[in-house]
């Protein structure tokens, strides 16, 4: 039941790289992947920079049946799926039908896909609706594909909580392999960068409106004024760690070691935000001190008054300065459902090559009291356990722990 | 740490046919149908014109002006449908304190009416492929993201713990349950106010469904338009709703006397890895399921005293559905009463399974086995006891809830009488 839960393979999906290895090096070498739109003329909204993800060809690499029936954050979940069993050195095929199954994050679905129908059914009629609309852009297609490709048979789920549920998500994966499923997959892939999607996100209030794409994503700093958001994310092979040393796993990249969630107060009541609270419920689940901590990923708002919120819930947690802080995702935007997978990737990868990779572009405000890893990537010093955050809006914290693997 | 026992509590339903659990429960105790013809805008342009429409005046269920204004009706239905159970549940939220509270909502196509809605006048009926942000309504955000029923639900009830919802398209009713159940078992949580709520009658679910001729064509009798397991059937009728539950610890509920409706007592899923919309006619996923649902919750086949079937009413469901409890239950398959509410409700798609799972809890409650409606011509292929047109009085104590649904989910859930009043 508190058997632990071991991550042996990352596919990653990111504006500033596909696959871990580009995009490592690129979070390293502080590479940012945001420009101005290119997908659609951005010129009449306020806000028109992005993380785009360029050079994905999904016809190289999604079987050209599935390519009319999928959404573009299909084609990537299912290449992303492909490439985290590939570094976990897994074949699908090979394993117990029941004994594997999936569990994403989602946010808005295949809305782009949602889109081009919303247009045909409006301007031309519903005969002209897709025969693929019903089960391409709903919240449970990627689950869905990647479990029919890969013949998982297993537990499977779909979880949305803006975007903290990608932290979630890989929780509800940890359950079902302390229950006895052998492997899972897990984590997000969110894409919905077109017009109607766009529009949607202004309304949120929270998109950056800077025309400068080394300006435009400024957590923690004095000029933070919303964020960008990006396409991307990534899944994660999650198994029982005496499953995965038995097998001779390739690696083991760590451990889902504790998940935390909590909910805030509604915004008039004037009650503390939940996320120290999700915080320490991770860290007890971890049965982690908070000295033992070595990085905290941080939700990295943009905004003022939550990255307040951030900077405190960790300094309360911490103490001053006392725990390095970074926010790689500056250098992606944020990925919405896939944001915190990506961290958790990111985390993982840092722990690896005990390196904290670098908060791109931010010059630290001095209303905040904590080590913002900024410029370049701080080395020499042990990376083995990391705190992800996650916040979604409306009100959701989560909060994740994973350390090194010692057997 | 022993393994804590989960008890529905309170209830809450919004069904089409009337609102509120009692009146959900006369339609179904009767047979009666809320299938009619499409009456949210003019459907003679789509080849399925029917589908089982909620009246509901969100005023008059409590919401405000502004509640109303930035909520789908999907969101809305769950906010109203949670205060029912909350307030059925006799349960003081504010002395368990909000932050071992927390919040499940299942939704299939979350805020897709407000999306369809909002989509044609942004784009000017589909004229603008550049949609024009100054129309749009503020609050499109909580539309795009589905968590904002959930948030929604939390900020009404006052719940500070784990939130989300659960979204695997037509099982999310039985699954967000089934994860709210999981939340109380492991400690995360003493209550959850869980459930699923879906508003999906709009011209583009509509259309979406027409493309795949997955919804009834029999726009000339829509009253018995929704026909499971009947040799006629020829699609599923499109519903809306929302059904939501107080969740509790049974020892939290036993103490403070709580009446408990019914207990989880086991809940799987599993997929079929087969097909986005097709199903296999063996029925094996599903089965599967229902056999490991049946081991948690230590009861074997011939305990079973109803099923609720999934039965949409489409010619290969309810084939694929029947083979699944033969293949599960073997002989006591021919012998236990199975039944589909979708006759009466018809299919509100994620929501679907919660007010499933009301119907069972209410099954138990009160002895009553609800009928499939419309069932007048058997089918070879499907040779179960439906329990055609007419409510049966027996006993029931322990009662099985399946669900199907597109992305090849699998899911069913074991609810026992709780034995009502501990006090």
């Amino acid at each position: 039941m508190t058997g632990r839960v071991v991550v042996t393979g990352l596919g990653v999906a990111a504006p500033n790289g596909l696959g871990s290895d580009d995009y490592w090096a690129a979070v390293l070498g502080g590479v940012s992947g945001i420009g101005r739109i290119t997908r659609f003329d951005p010129t009449p909204y306020p806000a028109r920079l992005a993380g785009e993800i360029r050079g994905f060809d999904a016809a190289e690499s999604v079987p050209g049946r599935l390519l009319p029936q999928t959404d573009r954050m299909t084609q990537l979940a299912l290449v992303s799926a492909e490439c985290a069993f590939a570094d976990a050195g897994v074949r699908p095929e090979e394993l117990p039908e029941y004994d594997m199954g999936v569990v994403t994050a989602s946010f808005s679905g295949g809305f782009e896909f949602g889109q081009n129908e919303l247009r045909n059914l409006w301007s031309r009629g519903g005969q002209y609706v897709s025969a693929y609309q019903s089960f391409a852009w709903f919240y449970a297609v990627n689950s869905g594909q990647i479990s029919i490709r890969n013949g998982m048979r297993g537990p499977s789920g779909v979880l949305v909580s803006d975007q903290a549920g990608g932290l979630d998500a890989v929780a509800q994966a940890r359950r079902q392999v302390r229950k006895g499923t052998r492997l899972m997959v897990s984590g997000g892939i969110d894409a919905m960068l077109c017009p109607w999607g766009w529009v949607a996100l202004l309304t949120s209030g929270r998109l950056s409106t800077s025309q400068d794409p080394a300006r435009a994503y400024l957590p923690f700093d004095a000029e933070a004024a919303g964020h960008i958001p990006g396409e991307g994310g990534a899944l994660l092979v999650l198994e029982d760690a005496n499953t995965a040393e038995s097998r001779g796993a390739p690696r083991i990249y760590g451990e889902i070691a504790g998940h935390g969630s909590t909910f805030d107060p509604k915004p008039e009541a004037g009650h503390a935000p939940g996320l120290q609270r999700a915080i320490d419920i991770a860290l007890s689940d971890a049965g982690t001190r908070p000295d033992q901590v070595d990085v905290v990923f941080s939700d990295a708002a943009a905004v003022p008054e939550l990255d307040r919120i951030e900077a405190e819930a960790i300094t309360k947690t911490f103490g001053v300065g006392a725990v390095p802080v970074t926010a790689p995702k500056t250098t992606t935007g944020r990925l919405y459902s896939g944001a915190a997978p990506l961290d958790l990737a990111t985390a993982f990868l840092a722990i690896r090559d005990d390196v904290i990779p670098p908060t791109t572009a931010v010059s630290l405000s001095g209303e905040y009291d904590i080590d913002l890893v900024t410029g370049s990537p701080r080395t020499g010093k042990p990376v083995d356990v990391a705190l992800v955050l996650a916040r979604g809006q409306g009100g959701f914290n989560s909060a994740v722990v994973v350390r090194k693997y010692e057997s | 740490m022993s393994e804590r026992s989960v008890a529905i509590t309170g209830i809450g339903v919004t069904a089409p046919g009337g609102i509120g659990t009692k009146q959900f429960w006369s339609l179904l105790s009767e047979g009666r149908t809320a299938t009619r013809r499409i009456t949210f805008f003019d459907p003679s342009p789509f080849r399925s014109q029917v589908a089982a429409e909620v009246d509901f005046e969100p005023m008059l269920r409590g919401l405000s002006p502004q509640q109303e204004r930035r909520m789908d009706r999907a969101a809305q239905f769950a906010v109203v449908t949670a205060a029912e159970a909350v307030e059925d549940s006799g349960l003081e939220f504010e002395l368990v304190g909000p932050h071992r509270i927390g919040v499940t909502v299942g939704t299939a196509v979350g805020a897709t009416t407000g999306l369809d809605t909002e989509y044609r006048t942004v784009s000017d009926a589909g004229r603008l492929e550049l949609v024009d942000h100054d129309y749009a309504v503020p609050h499109l955000y909580n539309y795009l993201a589905p968590s904002s029923f959930s948030a929604e639900v939390a900020w009404s009830v006052g719940a500070q713990g784990p939130n989300t919802v659960v979204s695997t398209g037509c099982t999310s009713g039985l699954d967000a349950v089934g994860y709210a159940a999981e939340l109380i078992r492991e400690g995360s949580a003493d209550i959850m106010v869980a459930g699923a709520s879906d508003a999906p009658i709009s011209p583009i679910t509509v259309a979406c469904f027409d493309a795949i001729k997955a919804t009834t064509p029999r726009n000339d009798d829509p009253e018995h338009a929704s026909r499971p397991f009947d040799r006629s059937r020829n699609g599923f009728v499109l519903g809306e709703g929302a059904a939501m539950f107080v969740l509790e610890d049974t020892g939290h509920a036993k103490r403070r006397g709580a009446h408990i409706y019914a207990t989880i007592a086991g809940f799987a899923s599993r997929c079929n890895a087969f097909h986005m919309t097709g199903l296999r006619p063996d029925g094996r996923e599903m089965a599967e399921a229902i056999t490991v649902a049946l081991d948690e919750a230590k009861v074997d086949a011939g305990g079973i005293d109803y099923i609720n079937a999934h039965g949409s009413g489409t010619k290969q469901n309810d084939r694929h559905e029947t083979a699944a409890f033969k293949r599960s239950l073997g002989t006591r398959a021919y012998e236990v009463p199975v039944s589909s509410i979708k006759s009466m409700v018809g299919h509100s798609l994620g929501a679907i399974g919660s007010i499933e799972i009301a119907a069972c809890a209410l099954a138990m409650e009160f002895d009553v086995v609800p009928p499939t409606a419309n069932l007048r011509t058997p089918d070879p292929e499907c040779d179960l006891d439906y329990v055609p047109l007419i409510a049966r009085e027996q006993k029931v104590d322990t009662v099985l809830s399946v669900g199907s649904g597109f992305g090849g989910f699998q899911s069913a859930m074991v609810l026992t009488h709780g034995g009502g009043s501990a006090a």
